[in-house]
């Protein structure tokens, strides 16, 4: 392998500096004492930090987050899992347009299911509730979680389930001591992308949140919308921390561009 | 005569997507029909949602050059934004794909890794870094003198850009990363023993290879861009309006259901008219070499 | 004297040696097989040759002029890679005039030569096929054309048949040595397989952890391995223990019940090695009884076991009859079949 020259390297270092740049101000302003936004130059303050005790909006938000992300991942792969079984093993009629269906999420703007939502659950009843936000999370984050446990059904020996089979194993038990086991790992990896993508969005979720059910990304929203101040900075760094965490806890047990290799690319 | 085997394998694909599809039936396919129907819908600032069936809303985004211009506004700024990710994402990818394992993922993590964070944390940096006229950023552009005035960023288009196309470098970068994992790796060994220089090397054995990476990232951050929702409406503020901004307003300000279905469903069917016929070109054009 | 020349050429990574103390003289026009084990440093020696890889000492010289000196891109070498390492992007032709072009041949010879290319390797028609529509044959052959258009002054060959099934693998063969004969390129090919070395080159270098072990013709090397390594790695063989008795008037060793009048300059204990299609069945020499027996149609192979350990016998299938499985045998050959090396007890 070629070595990168000297030109190349200081491109790749402004690169990386301008990406990590507006991620790393914020975590820095994050840590201001001062009364307004400012980079921390006369020394670094948690005040801002123990300001969101006193803003319990931001506290609930986070729980919503969290809960809504959680099921509503749990949910998805629910689904995903028989489906992405389907997908991967058998050769039907309509398999594709069946593939095509369930990652169209990713190709549909999620201002247009935001919108399309809120017109269905005002409809029926549901508007603004935590029901309708899980339900919606479903259809969002289901893309994920099937790509990623259909890589690992679609990667799976099967004469490893014909042995079970072949000594009395079926159904249930079949699927509960083999199969499962077998596709854990794309399946937990595929819960944790699934959980990102619902603790994440905002554009789809803006719609439908209702004061009670907003999420932490909502609120943080509407709250940039009135004023900018380093409360939302502190708020930030602590969703980013969260994020680095899990993000690392990820590229350990599964490897990141594998996880990542399955988001986005629509239509494919 | 269909044996036992056979039969069930006939009947178990349906029976385990069985759930999943009539999730989507009934809660996308159900919803996304209600929306085109809305956008048919006559409202009134008194009256609210009238179920008929007419072509009001339609006409006036056809007729009123104010959306004309914010359709392509959209698009100006999902294009420079595409164009912007691909010039500086695919030598990126191209110089990390050279790096040695340990920094090479290292890198991949660091660049890769906003992809996961919130788009409302990144683009709030983006505000904090611009912050009028004695932003960061503009402060480090005078002072390297690549400026003398400096530039307006917030609310500005530049400043749109300048924040989505931070946001969409990831797909950028993963997409070319992933077109220059399948080259072979002695192909560059390959051009230099026939008497290629790096310049050649990169012109005419790198590039046409890595196109279709190149163009498959970019159908998906011009998507992508073109449907933003938080970027604009945070760089952009409530006066510089995109179609995903707009139909916002329509629904939670104006609240004119109708008309933000409209401008909604028109953002739906032009991305998709897009992605597919571009995708299909793609596919075309590489065809012959790569499938 | 020699063409290309590799002088006590040595490659670290680190603080392991991967290549050490390599000197080799290849004539214009030979034919040179570096053959061993995976990791024998085989290949590094070859990019070393290439110019991809910088020598850690040692010097490399062709026609007298110090190669490491010059560019890869300079060196005007040609190279089939493992994986061919052809442009999927461009047509046979196209790959083939790649190198042309980079030294700015004109229009109508590129063409020419080109077309003359394609024709030798035997793809005369293929010229607007993309690599990716073409069988592994056909990609090799490309790959050949591809390096052989530019005249290289050396040819170098990594693994270049590996990846094709056996049967065109043998049909390669026979053509690579062709074409290398009529052309004269002076060729240096790296692989693991003996047969290939064997069959394709002049002289055989065979190579183990980043040494040489032995340099010969691929008779020699068959025939008279100067190591236990070298005999094991170029096909089946037998090594029995035996002993030179000088104080037996003649001298004479003996391994078992067979015994022949000793060899020059050893003494003491030996290592006897024959190669199993030279040993036959007689009224006297090493004991044995047949364990198994197989047919393998030309031939047949005996597992046998001798006074001397375990034993291969190999007889051609030549309608007499052979001895069966139980059998008591007699395991006989001609001493100059043999070769002997001293052997240290343990």
């Amino acid at each position: 392998m070629r070595r990168n020259g000297p030109l190349a390297l200081i491109f790749h270092t402004i690169f990386v500096v301008v990406m990590v740049a507006p991620i790393l101000v914020v975590c820095l302003v994050a840590f201001t004492p001062e009364g307004f936004l400012s980079l921390p130059t006369n020394g670094f303050s948690l005040r801002w930090f123990r300001a969101i005790a006193n803003y319990p909006e931001f506290i609930h938000a986070f729980w919503v987050s969290l809960g809504l992300g959680a099921l509503s991942s749990f949910v998805a792969l629910l689904f995903a899992v028989p489906a992405a079984l389907a997908i991967a093993r058998y050769r039907f009629r309509g398999r594709d347009a069946l593939a095509a269906l369930f990652l169209s999420p990713l190709m549909i703007p999620h201002v247009v299911l935001g919108i399309a939502f809120l017109r269905f659950f005002t409809s029926a009843g549901l508007g603004g509730s935590f029901a309708a936000l899980i339900i919606a999370h479903v259809i969002i984050v289901f893309p994920f979680a099937l790509r990623l446990t259909l890589a690992a059904a679609t990667g799976m020996d099967l004469s490893v389930e014909m042995a079970a089979v072949s000594l009395g194993a079926g159904g249930w038990t079949l699927f509960r001591r083999v199969t499962l086991p077998l596709i854990l790992p794309g399946v937990i990896s595929g819960w944790a992308l699934a959980f990102i993508q619902s603790f994440d969005d905002l554009t789809m979720t803006v719609f439908l949140a209702a004061p009670g059910t907003e999420t932490l990304p909502v609120r943080m929203f509407l709250y940039i919308q009135d004023n900018i101040d380093p409360l939302v900075t502190s708020v930030s760094a602590c969703v980013i921390a969260i994020t680095m965490t899990a993000l690392i806890l990820l590229d350990r047990f599964y490897g990141l561009d594998r996880v990542l290799a399955g988001k986005g690319d629509p239509g494919r | 005569m269909s044996g036992l085997a056979e039969e069930r394998n006939a009947r178990a694909p349906w029976a385990l997507t069985a759930p999943a599809l009539m999730l989507f039936v009934g809660v996308l396919l159900v919803p996304l029909a209600m929306t085109v129907m809305l956008s048919f819908h006559d409202w009134g600032q008194y009256k609210g949602i009238e179920p008929v069936f007419i072509l009001k809303n339609w006409q006036e985004i056809a007729t009123d050059s104010y959306y004309a211009e914010m359709f392509w506004r959209t698009f100006r700024i999902a294009i420079l934004t595409t164009l912007l990710t691909a010039l500086l994402g695919a030598p990126e990818a191209y110089i990390l794909n050279r790096m040695s394992g340990r920094w090479k993922s290292f890198f991949l993590l660091v660049i890769l890794g906003p992809l996961l964070i919130s788009v409302v944390a990144r683009t709030l940096g983006w505000a904090l870094l611009f912050g009028g006229n004695n932003g960061l950023v503009n402060k480090l552009l005078m002072s390297a003198g690549v400026i003398r005035f400096p530039i307006p960023f917030m609310f500005t288009e530049t400043g749109m850009v300048v924040a989505l196309a931070h946001v969409m470098m990831p797909f950028m970068v993963l997409s070319v990363w992933a077109a220059l994992q399948r080259l072979d790796p002695q192909i560059e060994n390959a051009a230099m023993s026939l008497g290629a220089g790096p310049v050649t090397i990169i012109r005419r054995i790198i590039m046409p290879q890595i196109m279709p990476g190149v163009l498959s990232g970019a159908i998906i951050v011009f998507s992508l861009s073109a449907s933003a929702f938080a970027t604009p409406a945070i760089i952009g503020g409530r006066r510089l309006k995109v179609a995903a901004t707009l139909a916002y307003d329509e629904f939670l300000n104006t609240l004119n259901w109708p008309l933000g279905a409209a401008v909604a469903t028109l953002l739906l069917v032009a991305l998709v008219l897009i992605v597919v016929g571009s995708n299909a070109l793609i596919e075309r054009r590489y065809a012959e070499v790569f499938r | 004297m020699a063409y290309l020349e590799l002088d006590g050429v040595a490659k670290q990574f680190g603080a392991q040696t991967v290549v050490d103390d390599f000197s080799l003289a290849v004539g214009k026009g030979e034919f040179i097989s570096f053959l061993g084990p995976s990791g024998c440093g085989k290949t590094t020696t070859l990019q070393m040759i290439a110019g991809f890889l910088d020598p850690t000492r040692g010097a490399i010289r062709l026609e007298d002029k110090d190669l490491t000196a010059i560019h890869p891109a300079k060196r005007g070498l040609g190279i089939v890679f493992q994986s061919y390492a052809l442009f999927p992007h461009m047509t046979a032709a196209e790959n083939v005039a790649f190198g042309l072009e980079m030294r700015n041949v004109p229009r109508n010879e590129l063409a020419e030569r080109v077309r003359a290319a394609l024709a030798m390797v035997g793809l005369a028609g293929y010229e607007e096929r993309h690599p990716r529509r073409m069988s592994g044959g056909q990609q090799q052959r490309v790959a050949l054309a591809r390096a052989l258009v530019i005249k290289p002054s050396v040819l170098l060959l990594d693994e270049p048949l590996s990846n094709l099934d056996a049967k065109l693998r043998e049909e390669m063969q026979i053509e690579l040595r062709q074409i290398q004969r009529t052309i004269g390129t002076t060729t240096i090919l790296v692989t693991h397989d003996q047969n290939e070395a064997m069959s394709l080159s002049d002289r055989i270098v065979v190579m183990s952890q980043g040494k040489i072990e032995q340099i010969g013709t691929p008779q020699e090397t068959y025939e008279k391995p100067v190591s236990a390594f070298v005999s094991q790695f170029l096909g089946k063989t037998n090594d029995f223990a035996g002993t030179i008795d000088r104080t037996a008037i003649p001298a004479r060793l003996v391994a078992g019940s067979w015994s022949a009048p000793a060899p020059a300059g050893l003494s003491g204990p030996v290592t006897v090695s024959i190669r199993p299609e030279r040993i036959g069945f007689g009224d006297e020499g090493l004991g044995a009884k047949i364990v198994t027996r197989i047919f393998q149609g030309n031939h047949w192979l005996f597992q046998c076991d001798s006074e001397c350990g375990p034993a291969i016998v190999i007889r051609q299938n030549d309608g007499e009859r052979q001895p069966a499985e139980g059998d008591a045998v007699r395991l006989t050959w001609r001493p100059e079949d043999m070769s002997v090396r001293a052997r240290t007890v343990t």
